[in-house]
């Protein structure tokens, strides 16, 4: 199974997320990157680390914005050139839609939301939960390149201390993948990680009771190296940004460690957040409904709970 | 400026969904609405027919029952409805649901065309790029607010750093999300007026789609297999009586999450 992985990267680095999808990729087989963008072929290098025989870089000027249709142009040319039997992407914003792009342009099938990949019987297999995770299905492909993208914080990078060679390449531009044009930019300074790419999230909802109770959230995240999540009902109240809402009309996120405060757990939270390793909930309602799918349930007041956690994950130094 | 919104129906968020282990496909046998986020779109669409002129098309793929939700958007203000309805569409993924809308929104060759952010029965929020795609189109996704000029549209998204503002000519495609508007309730008068506005359904054939592209027969993916997620395991549920933070930082550290 020879399988392309497309990596995105920022502030000189490649994401986490590209990353643990092409450690899952090289397991499967011989793994390949492609970085695009500018500096691709300086950062494409450390793709090795993470399981990469080869990854390919273009660095056209074209593709030096994050924006979606230029990329369908270039992978689609590596496809042609180089003929993997499969195509696996990180999902985020970007990678969303030149998956979805992609699979138009060579009329592939794309499988999305995936939290695993596998091969049985020598066919790639994704897993995909569905139905607000309650139910899980096995998807697979027909014939062409399979494309598949893979839920956000689903598959870890493992560090195999490999090289992989960086092969240029070119790549001619459709008429019309150029027309959108990035006018502006602004980058959110934060302090810690951001909700795709962390370990821990701790997450809050109404049960907060004020946009300052937020202020309690981020000093446990920050003690715990963790990033601050949020439900859809304080985003669209303002409390807190639209970029750390977890749920269906936000992020899908599956950390290692989910602490869930003064949130009730409504499905549409749940979807977002139930592949998460550990679940630890608090909230003062007994029957709020995420006792029912976390693993440590905690009935009590948010607002005596979460300092007293700060300090003593503080205190363990 | 002409603009086209793609809405779906989807089954009603009160609707226990399953799927269908026959055809492994979703039941949508029970009430259906239409999807919630593509009322986003709809209301989008209208404030721009309201600042500028022009029109509102809906274009939608689905069952002809589809034809009832799609009133409601009717009734919200959009001029006309336009539904692809083809038992050869059935089981299609996303090259032929792409396939399918691109021929429906070609022969409306509107200025615009506007999706919702997901639709609510798990097809993801990929679809407007494949259908860009087939267009031939330029695209602005994940849009929180948008603004129409004569010739462009410039749309303001959130990303995993920050903002990007992008620019695009027109004819576009875009997609906006949840965050950019609070969509209207239809007025008495629009839900009167929106039985006689304009429903045309259209088959296939129509749209010049050979059926073995689209539907079960041009699908590229398929789906296996059903089974049960793996269970949570044992849960531990504790009242605070002062020693909760303690006892939740023991267990995070028995299990090394830290």
């Amino acid at each position: 199974m020879k399988t392309l992985v497309f990596l995105e990267h920022y502030g000189g680095a490649l994401e986490k997320g590209g990353l643990g999808v092409l450690a899952k990729a090289a397991s499967l087989g011989d793994a390949v990157g492609v970085v695009v963008g500018e500096s691709a072929a300086e950062v494409a290098a450390s793709a090795g680390a993470f399981g990469a025989s080869r990854v390919y870089a273009c660095e056209a000027p074209e593709l030096a914005t994050p924006l979606p249709q230029p990329r369908v142009d270039a992978l689609a040319t590596l496809v042609e050139q180089t003929s993997p039997d499969a195509v696996l992407f990180a999902a985020s914003v970007l990678s969303a839609d030149v998956a979805s792009g992609l699979a138009a342009r060579l009329d592939a099938g794309l499988n999305w939301d995936l939290t695993d990949v596998s091969v049985k019987d020598g066919e790639l297999v994704g897993t995909r939960p569905a139905l607000g995770d309650t139910v899980v299905v096995d998807v697979g492909w027909k014939d062409g390149p399979k494309l598949g993208m893979i839920r956000s914080g689903a598959l870890d990078p493992v560090e195999s201390g490999g090289t992989a060679e960086v092969e240029s390449f070119d790549t001619t531009f459709s008429d019309f993948s150029t027309l959108a044009t990035l006018v502006e930019q602004t980058k959110e300074e934060s302090s810690g990680p951001s909700i795709e790419e962390a370990d821990i999230i701790v997450a809050g909802g109404r049960g907060l009771g004020s946009p300052e109770g937020f202020t309690l959230l981020e000093e446990l995240a920050a003690a715990l190296g963790g990033a601050v999540g949020a439900t859809r009902a304080v985003v669209d109240a303002g409390w807190y940004p639209y970029s750390t809402q977890v749920g269906q009309t936000g992020k899908s996120v599956s950390p290692k460690l989910y602490i869930a405060c003064g949130i009730s757990g409504a499905i549409q939270h749940k979807v977002g957040m139930q592949g998460s390793g550990t679940i630890v909930a608090i909230n003062k309602d007994p029957n709020a409904p995420i006792f029912d799918f976390c693993d440590i349930g905690v009935v009590g007041d948010l607002h005596q709970i979460v300092p007293k956690l700060t300090e003593l994950v503080r205190s363990r130094g | 400026m002409k603009i086209a919104v793609c809405v779906k129906q989807v089954p009603d968020a009160t609707v226990h969904k399953r799927i269908d282990p026959a055809t492994k496909r979703l039941d949508r046998s029970g009430e259906a609405a239409l999807n919630p986020t593509d009322l986003n779109a709809v209301e989008e669409a209208l404030r721009i027919k309201e600042a500028q002129g022009g029109e509102v098309v809906l274009v939608s793929l689905g069952p002809a029952k589809a034809l009832d939700s799609l009133r409601k958007a009717l009734a919200m203000g959009a001029d006309r409805a336009v539904l692809v309805s083809d038992d050869g569409a059935a089981g299609s993924d996303l090259l032929g649901t792409a396939r399918a809308l691109a021929g429906a929104l070609e022969r409306e060759s509107a200025d615009l065309v506007l999706f919702g952010q997901a639709s609510g029965d798990g097809d993801g929020a990929v679809l407007w790029a494949a259908v860009a795609d087939r267009l031939r189109r330029p695209l602005i996704s994940q849009v929180a607010s948008l603004t129409a000029e004569s010739g462009s549209v410039t749309g303001k998204r959130q990303t995993e750093h920050g903002y990007d503002v992008i620019t695009a000519p027109l004819p576009a495609v875009v997609a906006v999300s949840d965050a950019i508007n609070e969509p209207r309730y239809p007025s008495l008068k629009g839900i009167m007026s929106a039985k006689t506005k304009p429903q045309e359904t259209l088959a296939l054939a129509d749209l010049g789609v050979e059926a073995g592209d689209v539907g079960e027969a041009g699908a590229r993916t398929t789906v296996l297999e059903l089974g049960s997620p793996p269970s949570r395991g044992d849960q531990i549920k504790l009242e605070d009586d002062g020693s909760a933070a303690q006892k939740v930082l023991d267990l995070v550290v028995e299990r090394k999450l830290l």
